[in-house]
């Protein structure tokens, strides 16, 4: 990876509560993103292919399984058919997704299903989805993810905090799990579909960023919720200004809600258009989902055949 | 370039709309167009003339001339169709309205592609923002013809209503004239601009699909010389114009005396204002919403950026970054941001502008993006350090380019928002409602977005202050520049003349000369005469000042500094009038002797004028805190607020007759809607009036509020008439005199009111429409969420 690593800076919270949010204007031009632009024919093709690249292929589900696990990996080795891929003169291109993501039992499983494929495996750790267990237990759960072999631990803030507008309570959390990640990258998850307002979600961007994160990501995928154009928004212009302040580069994960090919599409014009092309990248954007896969690669079969795809055509994800 | 070669660079593609079905449908024409005129096409006696593709320079068409003749021709279809139209019940028109509507919503692809085509604007905007629009105008007044009888019982139509518009949203404002003239019950004879004539086209063959009455709309096409046939055409009621402030101004001239009705909507040079609390990411995209929206084509464009000097610098790099993503390229490409200027004539007219302009100073960033080699075709411009003595801070220039200068504070936002003769729009970027609102109530706009920019809809009123025109298109204040109260006075007006002095003492013990009343004192005339004011049998009755153009100028000068009056409270207003009724009422003796002396009337007619118009300052007191605003109802998360605001200073030249009822029923809705009054009172009866000051003296008026000054109506009325700081003139006076008023009203657009040389009753002559008249609508669009 080529992106320096955010290492934090001091909480500057005059600078957190100068933050001005207004959510119509957010809205509007949340609502033009995918109208002002639009990709066609070969660079649809190009772009898709490209997005596939930036999915965290996710199973965080109460009824996860060893074999469950092990079936994701299997598609994350192989996200698209061969055959579509040669039609489209990308076979060589190394299509493979962002990372596998798994709750912290799963990593050892992950970890073993991935070996020699370089997909990394992104553990959520802290009390997922809620945040609401002891900071030592959330700490220790962190530690045992790492040391499993995940390299990329997605965390969850305590929501009470960025409600409550503690924001140094929030920096402190943030920047002693980011202690405790060590080498592993660290993805913050606000939980932005219950912080209330957009101002809150740009604050606690802001905090998390201070307090070193390497990501920040919208929602768990089990807020009621998630991912949304102008929650991405405000995150991405957090990420500008941060990078204005202090040159460092974060990357953005919205997960939950991003389910088709289009709407994929959107948000990483969303990402060129306020960012610019690093943010096109899986070292910089990752996409939480696991069906988007199969639309992404039943609009690749059409560009490849010119016929609509079926769904169960595609290896169940 | 291959996949993997576009997966490497990540760049975006072409993305064209298609033009096939546009472009069958100018072939099925051969490319040749007539004129619409009673429901068919019929050939025009001018000649064609091109209609071009500004992005690529080829011809579209070729379109018809409409000659004198031709315009004849469609305002007898127009006049022919009329009474049958509004015959019509208010359903039946509704339906043709709705019919409109459907239609336009199930031929938005080919009207938008076309539209594109002609004007050179971004398929993205004419098929999401102008083609919608479009539709929701004919919707919105299909209801409201339906709700005509019954919300605006009062109202006639005018008869026939000439249309003319502009090239920068060819069908959009089609729509806006149209939809409100239909719904009226009017019947239109529509020009479009000569640059962009297809839609209107396509749009007269769907109403013939519509089954529109034949004659109900008759759109012709050719260039200004057709316009100024349709103006100068004696069968047309009502001018409606949107376009340049110089051609508008023509058009009153032209029509002055004539008593046509004429709204105008004209440039503008609006403030784009930004506070140091204002959500700045949200700001920029507001700013390239506000002057790279239609190539900066925009009359309500704004162009002029205010930023709070604590937070410009920050903001003119966000706002420079954000140019260079911006895109111009082929208008036809969804993926374009800015499509061509109208025509090579425009672009060289900015270039040669903005060449000019920055010789005075500033400095230039155009965004540093390609441009297609060929078609009419301009960076995104933003020009930063100007000051306010800028030509190019001063002149409308129509196209992409944002000039920009900083201010320190609140008020002095304020003041540099209003330092331009125009007043279409501005809008505000503050995250403080205290600001927003403060800022939106002061700024001279006819439309003020806050935290937003060119929000449009037919539910809201659009429309100018000052030079920026006047009357409303959208909304109640629009349907009511397509109505006119029914009735109305048909007696011509006639000048009454001085009788001739048979006896030459006045009936007064001491010698008395009344005096002009200024800025809240007793003036003696500038130059230091008298006229004598004679009853009709001959007697001296008194004395008045003669007054010249400085005790004009003197009066204006007052009322220019009783600003507090303005925004004052209603409830202020009214105790005032009240109280000079009281006062009024204690005199009213002395009031009836003197109208009897004076005009020689009986002592009863007397006796009740005096009553009437005690009568009158308590129903324009009571009224002054009823007038209420309006919140509308746009399709979007918008508290849509319309303000009645006071037009400023406005000028009343009273009547000859009625010399206290005319005076006091002019005077009462002008300063109880907020206004600053400088008045002339009746030239044959002066004296009620210079009584009157006593009575203002006693009532608690704020100096300069009410500023009398009497003389010939002949020799006072030019100089207020064509006086600057005056917003609007009501001319009430000496018959013959509208012409010349209405003609010299150019000189900053002042909204002209009168009598159209009419004879008007004044016992039973009061009403909401007066305070209409004494104020203009200003809409404030409030987009909230927490």
């Amino acid at each position: 990876m080529s992106i320096v690593r955010n290492p934090g800076i001091p909480l500057d919270l005059k600078h957190v509560k100068g933050i001005q949010i207004n959510r119509s204007a957010l809205e509007r031009r949340a609502a033009t993103m995918g109208t002002r632009r639009s990709v066609k024919k070969d660079y649809q093709t190009a772009w898709l292919l490209k997005a596939i690249t930036l999915i965290d292929l996710t199973t965080l589900a109460g009824d996860d399984t060893d074999g469950r696990v092990k079936r994701l990996c299997a598609k994350a080795r192989n996200p698209v058919r061969r055959e579509v891929l040669e039609a489209l003169g990308a076979a060589d291109l190394d299509i493979k997704p962002g990372a596998v993501c798994v709750y912290n039992n799963f990593v050892g499983t992950a970890v073993q299903a991935l070996a020699g494929s370089g997909i990394p495996v992104a553990a959520v750790s802290t009390g997922f989805p809620a945040g609401h267990t002891p900071l030592g237990t959330r700490l220790a759960e962190i530690r045992a993810s790492v040391k499993a072999g995940a390299t990329e631990i997605d965390i969850v803030i305590e929501r009470h905090m960025a409600l409550n507008e503690d924001w140094r309570a929030l920096y402190n959390m943030v920047a002693k799990c980011r202690e405790v990640c060590g080498d592993a990258h660290i993805k913050v998850i606000l939980g932005t579909g219950e912080l209330g307002t957009l101002t809150n979600v740009a604050k606690a961007s802001m905090v998390s960023m201070m307090a070193g994160a390497d990501f920040i990501k919208t929602s768990t995928g089990k807020e009621s919720v998630n991912a949304t154009l102008p929650v991405s928004l405000v995150m991405v212009r957090m990420i500008r200004e941060y990078l204005e302040m202090t040159g460092y580069k974060i990357g953005y994960k919205p997960a939950g809600g991003i389910g088709d090919a289009k709407t994929a599409l959107v948000y990483m014009i969303l990402m060129k258009e306020e960012l610019g092309n690093g943010w096109l990248e899986p070292d910089l954007f990752r996409i939480g989902a696991s069906s988007l896969l199969s639309d992404i690669e039943r609009q690749l079969e059409h560009r490849a055949t010119g016929r609509y795809a079926a769904r169960h055509h595609q290896p169940l994800v | 370039m291959s996949v993997k070669e576009i997966y490497k660079s990540m760049n975006y593609g072409p993305a064209p709309e298609s033009d096939v079905e546009a472009r069958a449908w100018l072939s099925a024409h051969k490319k040749k167009f007539d004129l619409f005129i009673g429901g068919k096409w019929v050939k025009a006696g001018g000649k064609a003339f091109a209609s071009t593709n500004p992005a690529d320079g080829k011809n579209l068409a070729s379109i018809s001339m409409a000659s004198k003749t031709d315009v004849a021709k469609a305002v007898k279809a127009a006049e022919a169709a009329g009474p049958g139209w509004r015959a019509l019940s208010g359903h039946a028109r509704a339906k043709y309205l709705y019919a409109l509507a459907r239609l336009v919503q199930k031929h938005a692809r080919v009207l938008a592609v076309l539209e594109t085509l002609d004007n050179g604007k971004p398929i993205r905007e004419t098929r999401d923002i102008d083609i919608p629009l479009v539709a929701r105008h004919f919707y919105h007044h299909a209801g409201w013809a339906s709700l005509l009888d019954s919300e605006l019982p009062d109202y006639e139509p005018h008869g026939v209503i000439g249309q003319i518009i502009p090239w920068n949203f060819p069908l959009l404002m089609m729509s806006w004239k149209i939809a409100p003239a239909l719904a009226a019950g009017n019947t239109v004879v529509m020009k479009p601009a000569e640059q962009t004539p297809l839609t209107a086209l396509y749009f007269a063959e769907l109403c013939m699909q519509a089954g529109l009455p034949a004659g109900v709309v008759n759109i012709i096409t050719g260039d200004g010389s057709t316009g100024a046939a349709i103006v100068a055409h004696k069968g047309i009621s009502k001018i409606a114009f949107t376009g340049s402030t110089g051609v508008g101004k023509l058009i009153r001239k032209s029509t002055a005396g004539t008593g046509k009705e004429i709204t105008l909507e004209l440039g503008g040079k609006s403030p784009f204002i930004v506070f140091s609390d204002a959500d700045l990411d949200s700001a920029i995209e507001g700013v390239v919403n506000a002057i790279w929206f239609n190539q900066g084509e925009v009359c309500c464009a704004g162009s002029r950026l205010l930023v709070s000097e604590a937070i410009a610098d920050k903001f003119y790099k966000k706002l420079k970054r954000r140019m260079d993503k911006l895109r111009v390229g082929d208008p036809l490409d969804k993926t374009v941001d800015m499509g061509a200027l109208v025509n090579q004539t425009q672009l060289n007219n900015i270039e040669t502008m903005l060449a000019n302009g920055l010789k005075e100073g500033g400095e230039i960033y155009q965004a540093n993006i390609p441009l297609p080699e060929k078609g009419c075709f301009m960076r995104p411009t933003l020009i930063t350090n100007m000051d306010t003595a800028c030509t190019l801070m001063r002149e409308e220039i129509f196209g992409p380019v944002m000039v920009s200068m900083t201010f320190r504070t609140p008020d002095e936002a304020v003041q540099l928002a209003n330092n331009t003769r125009y007043g279409l729009a501005a809008s505000i970027w503050s995250e403080n409602i205290n600001t927003a609102l403060d800022i939106a109530s002061r700024v001279k706009a006819g439309v003020v977005w806050v935290n937003s920019t060119n929000q449009l809809d037919a539910a809201v009123g659009f429309g100018g202050m000052r030079e920026s025109g006047y009357g409303r298109e959208g909304g109640r204040e629009g349907m009511l520049a397509y109505l006119k109260p029914k009735g109305g006075e048909d007696k011509p007006l006639v000048a009454l003349k001085p009788a001739k002095l048979k006896s030459g003492t006045p009936q007064t013990s001491i010698d008395r000369t009344a005096k002009n009343y200024v800025g809240g004192k007793q003036a003696r005339p500038d130059g230091n005469s008298v006229m004598p004011v004679v009853s009709p049998s001959g007697q001296l009755v008194g004395e008045v000042g003669r007054g010249n153009r400085k005790d004009i100028r003197n009066a204006v000068e007052a009322a220019t500094k009783a600003t507090k009056w303005s925004s004052s409270t209603a409830h202020l207003r009214a105790q005032i009038i009240y109280y000079i009724g009281e006062n009024l009422d204690a005199r009213k003796d002395e009031f009836a002797a003197r109208l009897k002396a004076m005009t020689g009337c009986t002592i009863a007619k007397a006796r009740r004028e005096v009553e009437q118009s005690i009568e009158r300052l308590f129903f324009y007191a009571g009224f002054a805190d009823k007038f209420d605003g309006a919140v509308h109802a746009p399709p979007v998360r918008d508290i849509a607020i319309a303000m009645n605001e006071p037009l400023g200073i406005v000028g009343i030249v009273a009547p000859q007759d009625a010399p206290l009822l005319g005076f006091v029923s002019l005077l009462a809705p002008v300063i109880a809607t907020g206004n600053r009054a400088v008045i002339i009172p009746s030239d044959i009866y002066p004296l009620a009036a210079t009584d009157f000051y006593q009575v203002l003296e006693t009532s608690d008026v704020p100096a300069g509020v009410v500023n009398i000054i009497t003389g010939e109506h002949d020799v006072l009325t030019p100089t207020l008439a064509e006086h600057e700081e005056v917003a609007g003139l009501w001319y009430f006076g000496k018959a013959g005199g509208v012409a010349g008023v209405e003609a010299a009203s150019i000189s900053n657009l002042k909204q002209v009111w009168s009598h159209k040389e009419k004879q008007i009753g004044w016992a039973n002559t009061y009403g909401r429409r007066f305070m209409e008249k004494a104020t203009q609508v200003k809409n404030i669009w409030v987009p909230y969420g927490a």
